[in-house]
């Protein structure tokens, strides 16, 4: 399908989001220090490095989780010094996380119904009712939710409450219900973690077709190589808060920098 | 009246024809779809067959051609099957979960130009064996996702053939006058399917069966079972298996009834309450597989629901089934079955999709007398075929208020049946084949000098019923060495009607005594682990865990005293057993399609367990190769435990010393 070997021409698309010479830290913590990097629109971009190299600092900064103390964040053209998540997720930044985050007591439909609501327009009072209009809209927005579980094949879980179900399931359910936003940038933290072989390959299969289904621009954080240099355009490597490299799988590979922060180096 | 308009039909597409003009508006095909069922009715759906049909010929496909069919059960792969038939092509279904390898010798044997697939998952199968297939040039698809960036110039979307079609028929009245033609020119006596058989001996046949012979059996059950346009089927069995083009494709047709397509093969369960059929159709399998999840959660069940399930449940067993048969019973029975039947029985048939059913079949190997048992005492009237896809399924059929377990009924209206002298069933029917395709050699193999085909099966007619009773494969029913009968199935039958006991194979023919390999079932006794708080990492570790040992070991020794309780039995109780340190699976070759033991191939690919059974050692070592679903093999290693176990002195039967 995607061929990564193919070079930067494969990834040109106009930058969708920026981030300039960010810095965050927290007391004397410096979680992440003068990064730069951008993604652009339609590629898969990953962001790797070792455990505590401050990636899902980075990710919580793009979806306005933390505020960074120096540096800014261009997203759609627009600079905004101060993002909260909502306006974030209202602008089209949807994300999973590590550990899932999903209402285990509601059913997986329910839970990716719930990835809809910033989308539903009528008032409070109507939704209460469930009657007219806010029935309708509640319709369209089920057949928007119904494609999305068609499109993940998990039609058989539907009505099953997601505490009861596997995790590489619960998984897929919070990636639909992230895509439930229409999102135009996905952040997956660790969409492999604990999977095994067979999870992670319907993992992948989903995320590329995401991306070439929707056309959504993906970034991704993961720890599985294989994984990373299968799926990914484009590459930028942190390690103790600072970039180290950025570039194609094929150049990351061969990158000395890269390969001394996930080797270790002779002192 | 359905049976009579089928008799002047004698081709498929004729059938679907007069369909539409007797049931226009009924529906025909039910499909659910992004979580809503649709419908199309019987005018619809020729109009999309008529439409289909004219899109092939337009890709290339003639008459007289073959077209591979692979995939789940829906509507536009049962379009495909219709509207080949209509051009005169022939479909050929192959099993959707089939690995490349024998998808590429059915695809390659039935020399198929053209495939009608899925989704990307066939698509890349079939392209995977490409080599193979030198005659293969088109294949349509019914599923675009991850196959927009594929190489569209030997592949297309269905919905667009029959796009393409529908344009052509607008556009050209001649076009329509061209199809009514091709119509009328297919002969009852043209081949109308192939269907390769599931190999349960060695490989895999194609069995060629015409239109007028399959419409001629269908309308025979379709009578005998007082089917009608008012029934509703769910379509959830392999495409490619003849149960499921007999029961659905073409009981459907003739009987003009309604086909419903699961969402996927992981919802069929909800999909089936949510149906309710009329007509159903469980391999013992199945069933079991049922019975078993129903056990389970009424094991999690309060204790008051516990004990009135328990309590009603003796109640069905005592009364159930004579009240089913309408045979006398007391009135307190009367009473008691009533009051079950509100409070446990309804319910159950509810929440398993059979409040609706009228008729329901099991068929393929043979069942549990008590499996059996237990679903007509609570009310579904299940009753047992026989039957083989050389014979376009049924030979045998239990009517109505003659059910017994241990028969499968007598012969079909029109099907000639007789015992060969070595106790083999043959027989004549409607239905039958006209042979193996391109196999002559084989097909006369099958067929008897005076033109009867050749079961494979050993039976008998009991004497009392008339019914015929089929013991096992004739090649399978064996003796120890002191002479004692050993069915295998009989007594793997038994071990398995035990929840936890999911798969079991018995060796005994020719041997000292009888040992068997056990496969638990995990969802049973994962359930039991919970409950009794042992910790496992994986089904290899559970299946070692010596309290699972002691759990099962006391299931053997209940088939012990039920085996010594019958004379003939008691020398053929169990003295040794293990248990399977990985599930038995068709992907390798211990199943067939069709989840039938493949009990020979077993004993070899597990030789160094056999070999222990029989010589007394207490563990053994073993290393099997498995293939991933796709198609990448690893290596299992285990050391696999053997119990003991100490048989009953029966009436009369001496015992060595275990």
């Amino acid at each position: 399908m995607r061929a990564p070997t193919n070079g930067p021409d494969v990834a040109a698309g106009d930058v969708l989001l920026a981030v300039e010479n960010v810095s965050l830290s927290f007391g004397g913590v410096r979680a992440v220090s003068d990064v730069s990097f951008d993604i652009r629109k339609g590629e898969i971009r990953a962001i790797i490095g070792p455990n505590g190299a401050g990636k899902t600092s980075m990710l919580n900064v793009i979806n306005g989780f933390y505020h960074p103390q120096e540096g800014r964040i261009t997203f759609k053209g627009q600079t905004r010094p101060k993002m909260r998540p909502y306006e974030a997720a209202d602008g089209g930044i949807a994300r999973t996380f590590q550990n899932v985050a999903l209402f285990r007591g509601m059913t997986a439909l329910d839970n990716i119904m719930a990835g809809r609501s910033l989308k539903m327009n009528k008032s409070f009072f109507w939704q209460l009712l469930r009657y007219g209009p806010a029935m309708q809209e509640e319709v369209e927005h089920r057949a928007r939710v119904e494609e999305i579980i068609d499109f993940l094949k998990i039609q058989e879980i539907r009505r099953i409450p997601v505490g009861r179900l596997p995790y590489g399931l619960q998984k897929r359910v919070e990636l639909g219900r992230a895509l439930a936003m229409e999102p135009e940038l996905l952040l997956l933290d660790e969409p492999m973690a604990g999977m095994n072989l067979e999870e992670k390959e319907d993992m992948s299969r989903f995320i590329l077709d995401v991306n070439d289904h929707y056309g959504t621009t993906i970034a991704l954080i993961e720890h599985d190589m294989g994984v990373v240099m299968d799926l990914s355009d484009r590459v930028v490597v942190l390690d103790h808060g600072e970039k180290i490299a950025d570039g194609t799988p094929d150049e990351i590979k061969s990158n000395q920098a890269v390969i001394d922060a996930y080797l270790g180096v002779a002192h | 009246m359905a049976t009579n308009a089928a008799a002047q039909a004698d081709t498929f597409p004729k059938l679907l024809i007069r369909n539409a003009e007797l049931f226009g508006s009924r529906p025909a095909m039910r499909h659910k779809d992004l979580g809503i069922w649709q419908t199309w009715t019987w005018r619809e759906q020729l109009e999309i067959v008529r439409a289909y049909a004219v899109g092939l010929h337009r890709l290339g496909l003639k008459r007289g051609e073959t077209i591979a069919i692979v995939g789940a059960n829906r509507p536009k792969l049962y379009w495909s099957v219709m509207a080949a038939q209509m051009i005169g092509a022939i479909p050929v279904p192959v099993y959707a979960d089939a690995v490349a390898e024998e998808l590429a010798f059915v695809l390659s044997h039935a020399e198929v130009r053209f495939a009608a697939v899925e989704d990307q998952e066939q698509v890349d199968k079939i392209m995977s064996v490409m080599e193979r297939l030198p005659k293969l040039e088109q294949m349509v698809y019914d599923e675009r996702r991850g196959l927009r960036d594929y190489d569209h110039s030997h592949l297309r979307a269905i919905d667009e053939v029959i796009a393409d079609g529908r344009k052509a028929l607008a556009d050209d009245p001649a076009v329509g006058k061209w199809l009514d033609t091709e119509i009328a020119v297919g002969q009852g006596s043209d081949p109308s399917i192939i269907l390769y058989t599931s190999g349960t001996t060695g490989q895999s046949k194609g069995v060629v069966l015409t239109g007028e012979r399959s419409i001629a059996a269908a309308a025979d059950t379709v009578a005998f079972d007082h089917l009608n346009e008012n029934d509703v089927s769910l379509a959830y069995l392999p495409l490619a298996w003849v149960g499921d083009h007999y029961l659905n494709y073409a009981q459907g047709l003739v009987a003009g009834f309604c086909i419903a397509c699961p969402e996927n093969t992981d919802t069929a369960m909800a999909d089936l309450r949510e149906i309710g059929p009329t007509f159903y159709f469980a391999p013992p399998r199945t069933l079991e597989l049922l019975l078993t999840r129903v056990m389970i959660r009424m094991e999690d069940a309060g204790f008051l629901k516990r004990k009135m399930f328990h309590f009603f449940i003796g109640v069905a067993r005592k009364y159930g089934e004579r009240i089913l048969n309408k045979q006398p019973v007391p009135f307190t029975g009367r009473l008691l079955y009533a009051i079950g039947d509100v409070l446990v029985y309804g319910p159950l048939k509810n929440v398993l999709g059979f409040s609706r059913v009228r008729t329901a079949y099991t068929a393929g190997e043979a069942i549990g007398p008590d499996l059996f048992a237990f679903y007509r005492s609570i009310g579904l009237n299940l009753k047992q075929l026989y039957g083989q896809t050389e014979a376009f399924l049924y030979l045998t059929a239990q009517p109505d208020g003659q059910i017994h377990s241990d028969t499968v009924g007598p012969p079909c209206p029109h099907v000639d049946l007789r015992i060969a002298e070595n106790g083999e069933v043959q027989f004549k029917s409607p239905g039958m084949f006209t042979g193996y395709f391109h196999d002559e050699a084989k097909t006369q193999e099958a067929l008897t000098s005076d033109g009867y085909v050749k079961t494979g099966d050993a039976g008998f007619f009991d004497e009392k019923t008339g019914h015929l009773k089929i013991i096992d494969r004739a090649k399978d029913v064996g003796k120890l060495t002191d002479g004692t009968l050993f069915p295998p199935k009989y007594i793997e039958n038994k071990l398995k009607f035990f929840p936890n006991i999911r798969e079991a194979v018995a060796y005994g023919d020719g041997r000292d005594y009888v040992a068997v390999m056990l496969n638990i079932d995990l969802t049973a006794v994962g359930s039991w682990a919970e409950r009794n708080k042992v910790v496992y990492a994986s089904y290899q570790e559970l299946a070692g865990h010596s309290q699972v040992y002691d759990m099962i070991e006391k299931h053997v020794a209940e088939v012990n005293r039920d085996l010594a309780k019958d004379k003939v039995m008691a020398g053929a109780q169990i003295k040794r057993f293990l248990i399977l340190h990985k599930e038995l699976d068709a992907d390798d070759g211990e199943l067939t399609r069709t989840q039938k033991v493949r009990r020979g191939f077993i004993a070899e690919r597990y030789a160094p367990l056999i070999t222990a059974l029989y010589d007394g050692s207490t563990e053994a070592d073993i290393a099997t190769e498995v293939t991933f679903e796709d198609g990448r093999k690893g290596v299992i290693k285990a050391r696999v435990k053997i119990r003991d176990m100490k048989t009953k002195p029966a009436a009369g039967a001496m015992e060595q010393a275990a």
